[in-house]
């Protein structure tokens, strides 16, 4: 038998890529498009990047960085604890509980941020004096609102009642998204609903739940600065007081705009983190990227996973019938 | 004969207008293997988790262990246990679910010690010992830092079976263990639960494994839509049923 091998059986001299000429022109004109935005930038006398270089780290703006930061924080702090409270009692047997845990919801997602910053901001209009005593009885504690109600609380209070609404709904998903099976399990092997809420949903929910609150976080950041309304001196406030008194407008809003992206890019890198390590055990995949370590020992476990199965192979008689296998394994003999 | 390990009496169990238990009434006693058979819908698994009050019976009584289940006797009225009771008695009973339900987020031996740790409070030095030879035991040795998603379905179903059995329970339930698994992996299932049998351990198993009920049960109970329609020791109630129910059922699954 002669092989006579044809051009096309016979093996290739060299493998020719495909050129993908629409990308390359592509990839060009966005080049060229951001050059000439970046030269028009450079070039434009009326960004007076020198004053944004001036103001960048100057005292006024730092000091507003500062706020900005500790406002977003406490705000989120408050948004994330009270937006669990309210899920829960949202996905609660009790009637009267979960229904007013979805008032919450409505009444704080359904009324402008703006609006609830103001009112918070006004309240000694409305209740000149908080007391705190026994219905009826004697007073125990009394504050004046005015004095109870700086700007700094009323940011905090607004923001942070106002993002409890909406984690709330962030957090009723992940829960929702944990399988009953979970909860049984813990049950199970005798776990309370408090614990089995701690150690085995909320654990699980957070897969779910920390993108989103990535994303309001960074939301929460740039919504600090509705509070330029009620004169807290946050990045914006501090920015605006320069550029009222000066009349750089622009360059100053620049220099507000470069520490948000800043604060943004750090806030990305940490949800980063945090998603893989809520990520862990979720796809064979994440953990091999966690334990760099195990690496190769982990994808040789992946890819044989049907066949390993560290017993010897059960009798392939008939799925029915499998019980009957009088080979016992070794390794699942219990040592007696 | 010992005090049984449980004891059923005229339990009764309703979904809305479907009654799904109608007064089952059985015993099984300490270091007994009980299997209930029957068709899917019968009530076998319902049964299984109204032992550890996953489901709240509506009539008759359960006792597990001499302790009335979910409900404290006091005068002549029930009155129902409160959360923390309910969790205690849960601790003792050990179950074995079809979807295994591991913790997802945990490895094999932190699915196996979470209980001991946070449940009963043991050092976890001691129960990361423990659990390192439960799982030596059912012979994942060599997957303890695996999460759940690296390993086959045989080898969750024997961490989950490691899991309760790290409760120390004196009364294991297995919720048709092999059902969810392929056919080549049931048998090393199996094999673990025969040699828990084997150590004597109580277990009450819903399955569907006839060979299983017959080579290692005690007694065999088959149910038929809500009812207990006849009990007694595989050979006979497998191979020579009195009720034509049983035939029928038992021609269709040999």
């Amino acid at each position: 038998m002669s092989a006579v091998l044809t051009m096309e059986e016979a093996e290739p001299a060299q493998v020719v890529p495909s050129r993908h000429t629409g990308r390359w022109i592509t990839a060009t004109v966005v080049l060229v498009l951001v050059a000439l935005l970046l030269y028009a930038m450079a070039t434009n006398e009326r960004f007076q990047w020198d004053v944004v270089g001036k103001y960048l780290f100057a005292d006024p703006i730092l000091m507003g960085v500062l706020n900005t930061l500790i406002l977003t924080v406490l705000a989120m702090i408050i948004g994330i604890v009270l937006g669990i409270v309210v899920a829960v009692g949202r996905l609660s047997d009790n009637f009267i509980v979960s229904k007013a845990a979805w008032f919450y919801a409505w009444f704080f997602r359904g009324t402008p941020l703006l609006v609830q910053l103001l009112f918070w901001f006004f309240l000694s209009a409305l209740v000149p004096r908080i007391a705190l005593g026994v219905p009826l009885g004697p007073e125990l504690f009394s504050f004046d609102t005015n004095s109870l109600i700086t700007p700094f609380m009323a940011a905090m209070l607004g923001l942070g009642l106002n993002e409890a609404a909406y984690m709330s709904e962030i957090v009723r998903s992940g829960i929702s998204s944990v399988t009953p099976g979970q909860t049984e399990a813990a049950k199970s092997i005798g776990m309370t609903r408090l614990q089995t809420m701690r150690r085995v949903v909320l654990p699980q929910a957070m897969r779910i739940i920390i993108p989103p609150t990535g994303n309001e976080t960074i939301g929460m950041l740039k919504q600090t600065s509705l509070v330029l309304v009620i004169g807290y001196s946050e990045l914006l406030t501090s920015a605006s007081l320069i550029y009222s008194r000066t009349y750089q407008t622009i360059p100053l809003l620049i220099v507000a705009a470069l520490w948000y992206l800043f604060i943004t890019a750090v806030l990305s890198v940490a949800q980063y983190f945090l998603e893989r390590r809520y990520g862990r055990g979720f796809s064979p995949l994440s953990a091999i990227r966690v334990d760099k370590n195990k690496q190769d020992k982990n994808t040789v476990d992946t890819d044989k996973l049907d066949k390993d199965t560290s017993g010897p192979a059960v009798p392939a008689n008939g799925p029915a019938s499998g019980i009957t296998t009088s080979a016992p394994s070794a390794n699942t003999e219990i040592p007696s | 004969m010992n005090k049984p390990m449980l004891k059923a009496s005229a339990v009764c169990k309703s979904f809305g207008a479907v009654e799904v238990l109608r007064a089952i009434s059985l015993e099984v006693a300490a270091g007994e293997v009980a299997c209930l058979i029957g068709p899917s819908g019968s009530g076998k698994s319902t049964f299984l988790r109204c032992i550890n009050h996953l489901e709240k019976i509506d009539g008759g009584q359960m006792w597990v262990d001499g302790d009335r289940v979910g409900y404290r006797l006091v005068g002549n009225k029930l009155h129902e246990l409160k959360e923390r009771e309910i969790a205690l008695r849960r601790a003792s009973i050990g179950m074995v679910f079809q979807q295994f339900n591991l913790f997802p987020h945990r490895t094999a031996l932190e699915n196996v010690t979470e209980g001991p740790i946070i449940v009963k409070g043991v050092r976890r030095q001691q129960a990361v010992e423990e659990g390192r030879a439960l799982l030596e035991r059912v012979g994942l040795g060599n997957k303890m830092h695996n999460y759940p998603s690296q390993l086959s379905g045989g080898q969750q179903q024997r961490v989950a079976i490691a899991r309760a059995l790290a409760m120390k329970p004196e009364l294991m339930l297995f919720d048709e263990p092999t059902s969810a698994l392929d056919p080549e992996l049931v048998g090393e299932v199996l094999d673990v639960m025969k040699d828990l049998a084997e150590s004597g351990m109580t277990m009450v198993v819903v399955t569907h494994e006839m060979g299983f009920a017959r080579e290692v049960a005690d007694t065999v109970h088959f149910l038929s839509e809500g009812v207990l329609v006849e009990s007694g020791a595989p050979s006979k109630v497998l191979s020579d049923p009195d009720h034509a129910r049983t035939q029928s059922f038992l021609a269709k699954v040999l």
